[in-house]
């Protein structure tokens, strides 16, 4: 390419000015001073000063093969001028002009959201030298097993494990959260996470593209260029699109003879709306996404969620916290704090989530020495504490130790296990001495969440779970699900999710990410709450950063508006051809310039509408 | 094979895409089928072999179509 070219291309704003000027001028002399000469020559000049960018524009893409719409507006403007009709050549390469320069303003507003993101990916860091010191490098020059140093402010550069020092950590990039985490040594940090305070060594784990951030950033990028079906084929469309208007004006013209005419189907026959409609859209719906905590990948996804009909939970850790707490106690004996205090110590054995919650209950922390620990699998443990020998776990652990429930007991579990609970029974010596029941709580705010799910238009709300079913029937019926069921391992839930897709149903599957991968990867949307886990990211669909399940309406609502968004835009895109089309052959009001101006407006229009989905928000 | 990520300005048309994706295809020693020029994100990824060509060379191409580069990464 020479200079000229170059220059040419680098000062189209000023180009666009000085063409936009000189047709001012020009109707300016005539209007005013009728004065014919000056209004021919401005017009000339705009014209050519006009056409030099996308003639050259045309000219690379006829280079490699390619009949872009620069090719057809330079043999129209060309065609224009050689039949001396300067004021459509200047007024078409004008409003082309014009039109670009909008268009790029306003797609790196709907792009935004999506920028704001990738710029918050750390750039450099302090990387220990042979010699000991730190120095600053890009970010690129840091490699595994490498030591950093984050000072306060700083952005961690990679994920990496806490050395020395301590300090709060902003994770809100990766988590969403962004109430600052206290790091100290062998704390994990997150590349992208901003350390508010303290100053902290850490040793690089991953680094770049394969860090939590990167990971993120990458899924994002990929997911706002991914193409549906209904792209691809929009795509290969318009790659046979431009030569075929190219042949319709040559055969038109030498059929007719009118030149005008030719040149009139060159211009309205840009695809421009169409071509950039749908992917606007998909980046707008995307970027809104990525602000809000979710993380959508690609238009195909936005497309099948939007069409979802049943939407599938798993329990524990998605409608529930995943952190069981005590519910509700019976006590059968008259000494309960020294009971209790044998049973803290005894459970604070044992690392199952059912202890945890039993010596969090009690409250106790100063323990019993304890003894002959033994824990039986699938049933509690049982151990010896001050000389006593103390059984703790559920029914069918007591009944193999041979400990008699009498009535009362018998009554109290059949009441606790109605109530939902999983139930804990500890005894001394052979003697029952509580019972103890303890449930998961439900997330707060899940309730409001699946009402606005159902007003989004889903119709089977359903809950699969490894709890028993007296558990699984007490959170359906408080969350009103249409279907709950219990007792099921992930086999089966990808089997029940099968079978609702073979009865015609869409499913979305919402879980957390771990051990429901297979029914993530089953249904035709997969969401993960993951807090930024790794598994989460590459195993679903949709994630919900920060495990937020308030994020997914919003996450439903947002795919139902960009689907629509996209196909409002196709439909603008294509009625403005066929009314173009329909008035060349039919009207006398078309020529050249309004062809461009309509043209033009419906890429802005789509444009602007796309750029809606930036704001929205989910309104029940 | 390597992998290249070549980061552009902004691409504001469609028509752009089509023009990169032929101007990078056009080099012996590049991968026609991993060619990926994406539109929103600016950005041409493609499977190249760095003893056919260099990506200083594909960068050239395309700035010389009027795109500006702003940064490439091979690995």
């Amino acid at each position: 390419m020479t200079g000229l070219d170059r220059f040419i291309l680098k000062k189209k704003k000023l180009i666009t000015l000085i063409s936009g000027l000189l047709i001012v001028t020009a109707f300016v002399s005539e209007m005013g001073f009728e004065n014919a000469q000056i209004f021919i020559w401005t017009l000339m000049i705009a014209s050519i000063i006009g056409i030099s960018p996308i003639a050259i524009q045309a000219y690379h893409a006829l280079r490699v093969k390619v009949v872009s719409i620069d090719v057809l507006v330079t043999i129209a403007v060309t065609a224009a001028f050689l039949i001396n009709n300067y004021e459509e050549s200047a007024i078409v390469t004008f409003l082309f002009l014009f039109g670009d320069y909008l268009e790029m303003r306003t797609l790196s507003k709907t792009r935004s959201a999506i920028k704001e993101l990738t710029e918050m990916a750390p750039e450099s860091a302090l990387k220990q030298m042979e010699n000991g010191d730190f120095k600053e490098v890009g970010v690129d020059e840091v490699g595994v097993g490498d030591l950093l140093l984050v000072k306060t402010g700083a952005k961690v550069p990679v994920d990496g494990t806490v050395l020395t020092g301590e300090g709060h950590i902003n994770e809100a990039s990766i988590t969403g959260e962004s109430l600052p985490v206290s790091k100290n040594k062998d704390s994990k940090v997150f590349a992208g996470t901003i350390l508010e305070n303290g100053t902290i060594q850490i040793l690089a784990d991953r680094v770049g593209e394969d860090t939590t951030f990167g990971r993120i950033i990458e899924l994002v990028e990929e997911a706002q260029d991914s193409k549906s079906e209904a792209e691809r084929f929009i795509d290969k469309f318009s790659k046979n699109y431009t030569p075929i208007v190219l042949i319709l004006a040559g055969v038109v013209w030498f059929f007719s003879k009118d030149i005008e005419l030719a040149i009139t189907i060159l211009v309205l026959g840009c695809p421009g709306a169409l071509v950039i409609g749908v992917p606007v859209s998909n980046v707008a719906g995307i970027g809104n996404g990525a602000r809000h905590g979710v993380l959508l990948k690609g238009s195909e996804v936005i497309h099948d969620f939007s069409k979802v009909d049943t939407i599938v939970f798993d329990k524990t850790g998605t409608l529930t916290i995943g952190n069981p707490k005590v519910a509700d106690t019976e006590i059968y004996t008259d000494q309960a704090d020294k009971i209790l205090k044998y049973i803290a110590s005894v459970e604070n054995e044992s690392d199952h989530p059912l202890s945890k919650a039993v010596v969090d209950h009690t409250r106790v922390t100063k323990f019993y020495p304890v003894e002959e620990t033994h824990v039986v699998k699938g049933g509690g443990i049982i151990a010896k504490v001050d000389g006593q020998r103390v059984v703790i776990g559920n029914v069918a652990l007591m009944e193999q130790e041979n400990i008699h429930l009498n009535d009362k007991v018998r009554k109290d579990i059949a009441r606790f296990e109605q109530n939902g609970n999983s139930l804990v029974l500890a005894s001394v010596d052979s003697e029952i001495m509580v019972l103890i029941g303890i449930r998961d709580q439900i997330r707060h705010g899940v309730k409001d969440d699946l009402i606005k799910l159902r007003k989004l238009g889903v119709k089977n709300l359903i809950m699969l779970s490894g709890d028993n079913q007296g558990t699984v029937d007490l959170v359906a019926s408080e969350l009103g699900l249409n279907e709950a069921h219990g007792h099921m391992l992930p086999e089966d839930k990808l089997t029940f999710i099968k079978d609702m897709q073979s009865k015609g149903h869409i499913v979305a599957f919402v879980g957390d990410g771990v051990n429901d991968s297979p029914s993530l990867a089953q249904a035709e949307i997969g969401i993960a709450m993951g807090g930024g886990t790794d598994v989460a990211i590459e195993t679903s669909d949709v994630v919900l950063m920060n495990s937020d399940f308030s994020r997914l309406p919003h996450a439903l609502g947002l795919t139902k508006a960009t689907a629509n968004n996209m196909l409002q835009n196709i439909i603008i895109a294509v009625g403005v051809v066929l009314v173009l089309l329909f008035s060349v052959f039919f009207s006398d009001w078309m020529n050249m310039s309004i062809g461009m101006l309509v043209h033009e407006v419906s890429i802005l229009v789509v444009i602007l509408n796309g750029m809606r989905l930036l704001r929205y928000k989910i309104n029940l | 094979m390597q992998k290249a990520t070549i980061q552009l300005g902004p691409l504001t048309c469609p028509s752009c895409v089509k023009k990169i994706e032929g101007a990078v295809k056009s080099f012996d020693g590049v991968d026609k089928e991993s060619v990926n020029v994406m539109f929103n994100s600016s950005k041409v990824k493609f499977d190249m072999d760095s003893e056919k060509l260099q990506v200083i060379d594909v960068e050239r191409a395309i700035s010389s179509l009027g795109y500006e580069v702003i940064k490439s990464q091979v690995k």
